[in-house]
């Protein structure tokens, strides 16, 4: 079980939280414009890095806000966003 | 006289494969000593006459996934394309054992896919129904019938979420994975192919868009053709590339409890309240379910995943209440969006590509080398897997199997 650190409500055990997978997924700008291959990137594609890996959660048994942290994939070390200090295992 | 669990199985064979140095070359080169890699290296030699090849390891021969499913066989999926892939899979299963001439241990003794709500009820009645249009022994059988195969089920109506009702698929079973693969190894290294272990794939030598070899941790190997079977591991080979797929690799766990006297006849699934339990050769209960939740190459899991699979089991199974769990371990699976394989050419020329097998892919192991080993013979997909190529992310030609195939992924 992962403590994740909610940046309003503080670490909590991972059973509070919804994951949401690859942070900064913008919406197509102009989504009439893009062919099937980069609306495929859009809807199905999302990075799956084997080491540091930006990601969303949802604090869905508490603040319900969405958030973002940097985790390590190997070893689940999280890092908050814009930080390389390792801040819980 | 007690039983002694295992006391009938075969004794822990001797060596049964080299471990030979790699050469500079080879006509293939398959990355990934799995399950599906080694079965698609057989049918290679076997089908199509080719021996000048290698199967690349990074740790041990079968010790990722292949070492940590449940070791469930069953073909009863819903869609044609799925079925067709998993039946040819079974066919290949009832005839392994004469033709890898070893024990693998393959006992068909049937899967019941519980269904707990009226909409299951629906659900599975349509699942039977498209399984006997494609030609797969199926039966929808009411609470009473399933009582009547698995005695040790809780089908009384007191239960939070009731059993309904179960699709049966008889031929289905469960088959000792260690030794299948041992029995490919084995006739693959008569055979003259090499299976390197300790070797990690690092990156690719390449012209352009032509493969033209691998880089390890053991030399540069040039290859004529190179196959990926690397699961959970699929990305971090493709990332080296460039070359995007849509999969996602999480963490899926199962565990086993003690050696126990044979009380489970069969295997039982039920995705609504997500458990699978069947009952090893040895004893051991087996138990699964789904992935935890998020990405990750870790092989481990969060305890809060298991408990939630033992609530399900004790709910289902009162007697396993007084079971102790032995072992719990985690395999890195690589999901894809529409819970279907990825099976097929990329964009690279003599880059193959077999990843997205997800939560099920042990079953389909002799399929998988089948229809994988003649898309690298003749580069072009068998009708089989035709469906599971990577395009079908971008014509919209998805085979969707999420709840559709009999458990939740």
């Amino acid at each position: 079980m992962m403590l994740i650190p909610c940046p309003w409500c503080g670490p909590r055990n991972e059973t509070e939280f919804h994951y949401g997978g690859q942070a900064d997924v913008p919406y197509p700008a102009e989504p009439q414009e893009l062919s099937d291959v980069e609306w495929a990137r859009f809807l199905f594609y999302r990075a799956n890095p084997k080491g540091l890996f930006s990601e969303r959660w949802n604090h869905q048994a508490g603040c319900r806000r969405w958030f973002t942290v940097r985790r390590d994939t190997t070893t689940n070390e999280i890092f908050q966003d814009d930080s390389h200090e390792a801040v819980t295992r | 006289m007690p039983r002694t669990p295992g006391a009938d199985l075969p004794d822990h064979p001797d060596w049964l494969w080299n471990s030979p140095e790699p050469k500079h070359s080879y006509d293939v080169v398959i990355v990934g000593g799995g399950g599906h890699g080694l079965a698609t290296a057989y049918y290679l030699a076997v089908n199509h006459g080719i021996t000048n090849m290698a199967v690349l390891e990074s740790g041990w021969l079968a010790g990722g996934n292949m070492a940590r499913n449940t070791t469930i066989i069953r073909s009863n999926y819903l869609w044609d394309e799925s079925a067709g892939l998993y039946e040819h899979a079974m066919k290949l299963w009832e005839g392994l054992e004469d033709e890898l001439d070893y024990p693998l241990l393959f006992s068909q003794r049937g899967v019941l896919n519980l269904a707990h709500s009226l909409q299951d009820v629906r659900d599975s009645k349509r699942r039977v129904g498209a399984n006997r249009l494609n030609g797969i022994d199926a039966e929808w059988l009411d609470a009473d019938q399933v009582a009547e195969i698995c005695p040790i089920l809780n089908t009384s109506e007191d239960l939070r979420y009731p059993v309904m009702g179960a699709t049966w698929q008889p031929r289905a079973g469960i088959a000792k994975h260690d030794h299948v693969a041992w029995g490919f190894a084995r006739a693959l290294d008569r055979m003259g192919v090499d299976l390197v272990q300790n070797c990690q794939v690092t990156g690719f030598d390449r012209i352009g868009d032509r493969i033209t070899g691998v880089r390890t941790t053991r030399g540069d190997i040039a290859a004529g053709k190179v196959a990926l079977a690397a699961a959970g591991s699929t990305s971090v080979l493709t990332d080296e590339l460039g070359l995007a797929l849509p999969i996602q690799s999480h963490p899926l766990q199962a565990l086993v409890s003690e050696l126990l006297e044979p009380v489970h006849p069969t295997v039982v699934m039920s995705n609504a309240v997500h458990v699978y339990v069947s009952q090893a050769h040895k004893g051991e209960l087996v138990l699964g379910a789904g992935i935890d939740a998020y990405n990750s190459y870790g092989q481990r899991g969060a305890f809060h995943t298991i408990e939630r699979e033992l609530t399900a089991a004790v709910e289902l199974f009162p007697m396993f209440s007084r079971a102790h769990v032995l072992r719990t371990w985690a395999g890195v699976v690589d999901v894809t969006p529409d819970a279907s394989a990825i099976m097929g050419l990329t964009p690279f020329e003599n880059l193959y590509v077999n990843c997205g097998w997800g939560t099920g892919g042990f079953k389909a192991t002799p399929g998988v080398g089948w229809c994988y080993a003649h898309t690298i013979a003749h580069d072009e997909p068998h009708p089989l897997n035709a469906p599971f190529n990577l395009d079908r992310f971008a014509t919209g030609a998805l085979v969707d199997e999420h709840g559709a195939a009999g458990v939740a992924h």
